[in-house]
């Protein structure tokens, strides 16, 4: 009971931030919004039990990627956005297109997991033990990904940082 | 005791609310953010997964999606400002010639 | 282990004297720093109102909540108005994983003297800690002004390089306790080594080196001398709280030594452990001496960041993020590194 109660709060605060992220129109209360829905997923995720993806969704997540985000929003003073033409054709078209496939989807899962439920902390995902997974059957993952991070930074150094000025030709 | 399919439902809810800003949306920094909400969308989907067939590897696999997500925002912020500086627009639509 | 409405009641009260009396110490470490730096720059401080100044803080109180809370017309009202709760909530929420001593028994039940024990407690300090970078980024932002944008994009950008050292350095304790809960890792650092010398992790986990990296980043996180470039009033007039005024920066204020009190918390609780120390005497006092010792602690951390602040002078940014950055971050790998080796190689 407690469960269904605080999954539909914290699910209906995810809901609302999503459309809330739709609705605006400035990118920074986009970002925000984003943040609002990635805090009531950690919570999500306690509710299932795995405390240390939620930990790390704050961390990570919400507490470094988003403020990157907002960042360059404010870096770049990112102003109100503008309708254009192709926009409107994405709203008519774009909203009951995804509505349908969405649905489509959602029916089908609906079909096969059939009525098998979960418990509160279903799942308690330790840090001993996802370390230990994450350290022995998905070593080569973990030493792919950290190879892309390493190259995403040297990208991102490269590609944002400015071009260097030119010496002026020197009249001879 | 609640059903997996309700948390499916919301994953598809989150998905699809994202799939909608990626069409509708001009602004080429909110475009990413909506990228962002269809990754997390899909995460909650990987943990609650991980919750009915009690398999582990499904909350690992949830470190794997953000690594790659946090990796993808670097570079595409990065290529942001590269365009920014040139155009000086954020407008996807105004994006739309080869060669200034 | 306590059933639901006695850990409730138990709950509500310790939070109500949790936040009590850490907005005292709030107030009092600003009483104690202006007197320390004026004696250290031969003066006397607060001196005029009640005796040695000790009512200094309630005057200050009481101005701030006279003050005209003027909101400057072109700023993005809501952010404006919410960067400030941001910085205190995130200020405030972390105090509640920190343990101040032994379990006491009140009346027939065992009450431990921490609002909750996570097996996550460490995690949860450090998440508060990212989301806290928010009051500061959209507080600068949301003001529109050039000053306080910049303030605010310097400190954010400080705050998040300091972030990974402090979390760095914090994962060398990890590895010595094998725990995230801080009650459990207080719990390692009980007894003695060589007869005398105390198992705190700083002597007997061998952190030195992280304890120093902590107390960099800690600096530097709550932006404090040497690291308070961000704001500094010859720099940026006042950086990212320019245009408050009145209660919304008393709120900053607040947030700033409220920070600074948790990070002296879990210095004392990670590395000088906690509320371990001679116990001796009568039952009463034996269960009062581990929160005294813990205040002794946070006590001697409080007077070094005050004595700091009176000595050196700030960094200027490129050098602090240099220092953080090329210097930092590879001592705390290195740490990270010797001390898997050490474990591993012990057990």
């Amino acid at each position: 009971m407690l469960h269904l109660v605080l999954f539909l709060v914290f699910g209906a605060i995810c809901v609302a931030g999503a459309i809330n992220l739709l609705v605006q129109s400035h990118p920074i209360s986009s970002a925000l919004s984003l943040v609002v829905v990635m805090a009531s997923l950690a919570v999500e995720y306690l509710l299932l039990g795995a405390e240390f993806v939620a930990a790390v969704q704050v961390i990570v997540y919400a507490g470094a990627v988003m403020v990157l985000f907002v960042f360059v929003i404010m870096l770049l003073n990112a102003g109100v956005e503008e309708r254009t033409k192709g926009s409107q054709v994405a709203l008519i078209l774009g909203i009951p297109g995804v509505l349908a496939g969405g649905l489509l989807v959602a029916w089908v899962l609906i079909e096969r997991t059939g009525t098998a439920t979960v418990g509160l902390g279903a799942l308690p995902g330790f840090p001993k033990t996802i370390g230990n997974l994450l350290f022995h059957d998905f070593l080569l993952p973990f030493e792919i990904t950290s190879v892309l991070v390493l190259i995403a930074i040297m990208g991102a150094v490269v590609l944002a940082s400015r071009p260097e000025p030119k010496n002026p030709e020197k009249e001879s | 005791m609640v059903p997996v399919s309700y948390y499916l439902i919301l994953s598809g809810i989150l998905f699809s609310c994202g799939v909608i800003g990626f069409l509708i949306k001009r602004n080429i920094i909110t475009i990413f953010i909506c990228i962002e909400l269809m990754l997390n969308g899909v995460n909650l989907s990987f943990v609650a997964f991980a919750a009915q067939w009690q398999h582990l590897s499904g909350q690992v696999f949830v470190f794997f999606v953000m690594v790659v997500a946090a990796a993808e925002a670097t570079v595409g912020l990065a290529i942001i400002i590269a365009v920014f500086r040139t155009r000086e627009t954020l407008n996807v639509d105004h994006v739309n010639l080869l060669k200034l | 282990m306590l059933s639901l409405p006695i850990f409730l009641v138990a709950s509500v009260v310790k939070i109500v004297l949790v936040i009590f009396i850490l907005l005292t110490a709030v107030a009092y470490t600003v009483w104690l720093e202006r007197k320390v730096v004026g004696h250290m720059q031969n003066r006397w401080g607060p001196s005029r109102v009640g005796p040695f100044g000790l009512l200094q803080p309630l005057a200050d109180g009481i101005k701030f909540l006279l003050k005209e809370d003027l909101t400057p017309p072109h700023v993005y009202r809501p952010l404006f108005i919410a960067a400030p709760m941001i910085a205190v909530i995130c200020a405030l929420t972390s105090i509640s994983v920190i343990p101040f001593g032994t379990a006491i028994p009140v009346a027939g039940h065992i009450i431990p003297l921490q609002i909750t024990d996570l097996n996550i407690g460490l995690l949860l300090i450090l998440g508060v800690t990212s989301i806290g970078v928010y009051g500061v980024a959209l507080a600068g932002w949301s003001s529109n002004n050039k000053y306080s944008l910049l303030g605010g994009l310097r400190a954010s950008a400080q705050m998040v390089s300091y972030e990974i050292c402090l979390g760095l350095s914090l994962v060398g304790v990890l590895i010595v306790s094998g725990s995230f809960s801080l009650q459990q890792i207080v719990e390692s650092q009980r007894g003695y080594f060589w007869g005398f010398i105390p198992k705190w992790n700083i002597f007997y986990g061998c952190q030195f080196v992280a304890f120093f990296i902590y107390l960099m980043a800690a600096y530097a996180e709550t932006n404090r001398i040497p690291f308070d470039l961000p704001e500094a009033e010859t720099e940026l007039v006042a950086g990212y709280h320019t245009e408050y005024s009145a209660m919304k920066f008393a709120m900053f204020f607040m947030a700033e030594y409220a920070n600074m009190i948790t990070v002296a918390c879990l210095a004392t609780i990670l590395f000088l452990g906690g509320g371990n120390g001679p116990l001796f005497g009568p039952p009463v006092l034996r269960l009062i001496l581990p929160t005294f010792y813990f205040v002794a602690k946070v006590f001697v951390f409080l007077f070094t960041y005050i004595w700091v602040r009176g000595t050196l002078p700030r960094f200027r940014y490129d050098q602090l993020m240099a220092f953080g950055w090329k210097f930092l971050f590879p001592l705390a790998i290195a740490n990270l590194v010797v001390t898997a080796l050490v474990v591993a190689y012990r057990s």
